[in-house]
């Protein structure tokens, strides 16, 4: 059983803090995915559950055991690192069993470990090749293998696609979620990648300034955000978020001045200035009497598939719109658009979600 | 025009060459000539006479003077090199107070001028006992050579990508380990560098090994060279220095051509992406 609970955990060099007090549970076998912004502290957390930093306060535990005071090597951890880490010297053989020679297992058990790991991973005819000779999803999987050798508990990824090119990271993505319900391990996966986060993870924690914003299912963090960071945060393109005045307990006034209901809100007359949200693909493209909002069109992205309407409201809200493929509007035309009220979700302006959307309801 | 550059490169070319070479060749036709030969001015060989060369071994206890010269030299690379290599860890991988005033006392070491060193070397060397003896001499060059060989390592180890000895230590590696398996192999270029460097300057050190020696049997080479006498006060035998400064320069040569082609770069190639 290795899970990892996290309590209070900081992390702050001189009197800056960086991580600012994290509570987390990660359960046996979940995959685990932070995200955030660069500079969000999602990777010093994940080295902070190495070992590699320490934890200026808080308790860490992995197994039921507190590690604060463990050495990485014996925190039943393994890791892939961006940059691979490969030791240069050696043929891939040597690194991959590096780690169980310094444990002192014993030269068969080394060797039957390292083609188990090969096979999995299909380095079998790469095994007496050093690093250079290597392709770069080819060192990662050595990176890998390195770490699937020591059979740790909690397996640590940072940001382990970041440095492989587009093919080669989907093709990655799915070799890691299979490596995972095959060895059914914890993993703790840093990224900040979107789309790494929603296909690969149980459980998604977007982290913002040392912070944890939500913690969640994909598809929880997807359709109900907690807040305007989340909500600005997962999603690709982004939701588009629109000022807007509360009327009643359930209508609210758009910028141009129409009025729109949204289903299943209901707050005090006194809500003041309200931020609308509601994501590209839930925006209908409409006719001019039908429209809740009006807005020009700046640029048009025509994919085929999918048609990307970048336009700008009268007040300056800029709106993304992804209209179906067949969509025929140009840049410079207006376009007069639907909101549904199912799909809104609504912010205070502290940035508190105070309503989510259900597409359902 | 271009034809006019390159002539001025090869121009430029020889005129290096001949400045760089022109001694030592003059030293190979002295030591090859013997009696009033010697005198006068040559520049082609003249004759073919190992006399001189013969004459060194005979006359002084030059075999053993080489042996010595071998002797403190290997041991002052060895030494060296180990404490480099342990200090750059520290120095360069390891954050700690004072760090950086560490680096510049260390720097500032090699400032100073031998002569100022000088006699306060002389009373630690005679403090320990080790006066006339080898260990003094390996232990003063170790003044020269330690310097250098730290700051090198250090910026050499501050290269090394960090993931590296991070990998190694979630993989169970102590930092000794660290520094013997994983960092020592990709440090082979620096480490021929500083090496050759100390082992020059240990071969070639003059003062201290003229200061802190007594017998004959403990000189070093170019103090034994410099003390060659001839037949009579007033007879400088420049023959016999010449073979004598021919022989030892010739091991120095050969290094230098080895281990030249072993100081390859780019064998962090493939650690990390790039």
């Amino acid at each position: 059983m290795a899970d990892v609970q996290l309590r209070g955990v900081r992390k702050s060099f001189g009197s800056i803090s960086i991580i600012k007090g994290i509570d987390l549970d990660i359960a046996d076998g979940e995959f685990c995915v932070f995200v955030g912004p660069s500079g969000c502290g999602k990777s010093t957390l994940l080295r902070m559950i190495a070992g590699l930093e320490q934890i200026s306060a808080g308790d860490l535990r992995i197994g039921g055991k507190s590690v604060v005071n463990v050495e990485p090597a014996d925190r039943g951890i393994a890791m892939v690192f961006q940059s691979y880490a490969l030791y240069p010297h050696m043929t891939v053989r040597d690194n991959i069993g590096f780690g169980l020679r310094m444990t002192g297992h014993s030269a068969a058990d080394i060797a039957s470990r390292t083609a188990r790991a090969a096979e999995m991973l299909q380095l079998g005819p790469l095994l007496d090749r050093k690093p250079a000779q290597l392709s770069g999803g080819q060192r990662q999987r050595v990176a890998i293998g390195r770490a699937i050798v020591r059979q740790p508990g909690v397996f640590l990824f940072d940001e382990p696609l970041s440095n492989l090119d587009a093919a080669l990271r989907v093709q990655m993505r799915i070799e890691i979620a299979k490596l995972h319900s095959e060895l059914k391990a914890t993993m703790i996966y840093v990224t900040h990648d979107q789309v790494e986060a929603m296909t690969m993870a149980d459980k998604i924690v977007v982290l913002s300034a040392g912070q944890v914003e939500q913690v969640g299912s994909p598809l929880e963090l997807y359709h109900r955000p907690n807040n305007l960071f989340v909500a600005g945060f997962i999603g690709s393109p982004k939701m588009n978020f629109i000022g807007v005045d509360h009327v009643a307990s359930n209508q609210v006034g758009l910028p141009g001045g129409r009025m729109m209901t949204i289903d299943g809100l209901d707050l005090p007359a006194s809500a003041g200035r309200l931020t609308l949200g509601i994501r590209p693909e839930h925006l209908v493209l409409t006719s001019a009497e039908d429209a809740d909002l009006s807005c020009s069109l700046r640029v048009a992205e025509y994919l085929g598939s999918e048609t990307m309407f970048y336009a700008t409201v009268t007040d300056g809200t800029e709106l993304t719109i992804r209209a179906d493929g067949l969509a025929k509007q140009r840049a410079g035309e207006a376009l007069h658009l639907k909101l549904p009220g199912k799909a809104c979700h609504v912010f205070d302006a502290s940035g508190r979600a105070l309503h989510n959307g259900d597409l359902t309801r | 025009m271009k034809q006019l550059q390159k002539f001025g490169f090869w121009v430029l070319t020889a005129v290096i060459v001949v400045y760089a070479l022109f001694p030592f060749y003059y030293a190979i036709l002295s030591s090859l000539r013997s009696g009033t030969a010697l005198f006068q001015i040559s520049y082609w060989p003249s004759s073919f006479d190992l006399s001189n060369y013969i004459a060194v071994f005979k006359e002084q206890p030059f075999g053993r003077n080489i042996i010595n010269s071998v002797l403190v030299a290997v041991a002052v690379v060895a030494i060296s090199l180990f404490l480099g290599v342990t200090a750059a860890y520290a120095l360069g991988r390891v954050a700690f107070r004072g760090r950086g005033a560490l680096l510049m006392t260390v720097l500032a070491v090699s400032m100073f001028p031998q002569v100022a060193v000088l006699s306060g070397m002389f009373e630690l060397i005679r403090f320990l006992g080790i006066y006339n003896s080898l260990p003094g001499l390996v232990l003063s060059n170790l003044i020269l050579t330690l310097p250098f060989t730290v700051w090198v390592l250090t910026t050499f180890m501050r290269e090394l990508p960090k993931e590296l000895e991070e990998a190694a230590f979630v993989d169970g590696a102590t930092p000794w380990i660290v520094v013997r398996r994983v960092f020592l192999p990709l440090m082979w270029p620096a480490l021929v560098t500083t090496g050759l460097l100390a082992f020059i300057a240990a071969w070639n050190e003059f003062l201290f090994a003229l200061t802190f020696t007594l017998s004959n049997d403990m000189r070093t080479v170019p103090v034994a060279i410099a003390l060659i006498t001839g037949a009579s006060t007033h007879e400088l035998p420049w023959g016999n220095i010449m073979a004598a400064s021919v022989i030892v320069t010739i091991p120095l040569v050969f290094l230098v051509l080895i281990f030249q082609r072993k100081i390859v770069s780019g064998l962090t190639a493939g650690a990390v992406k790039g």
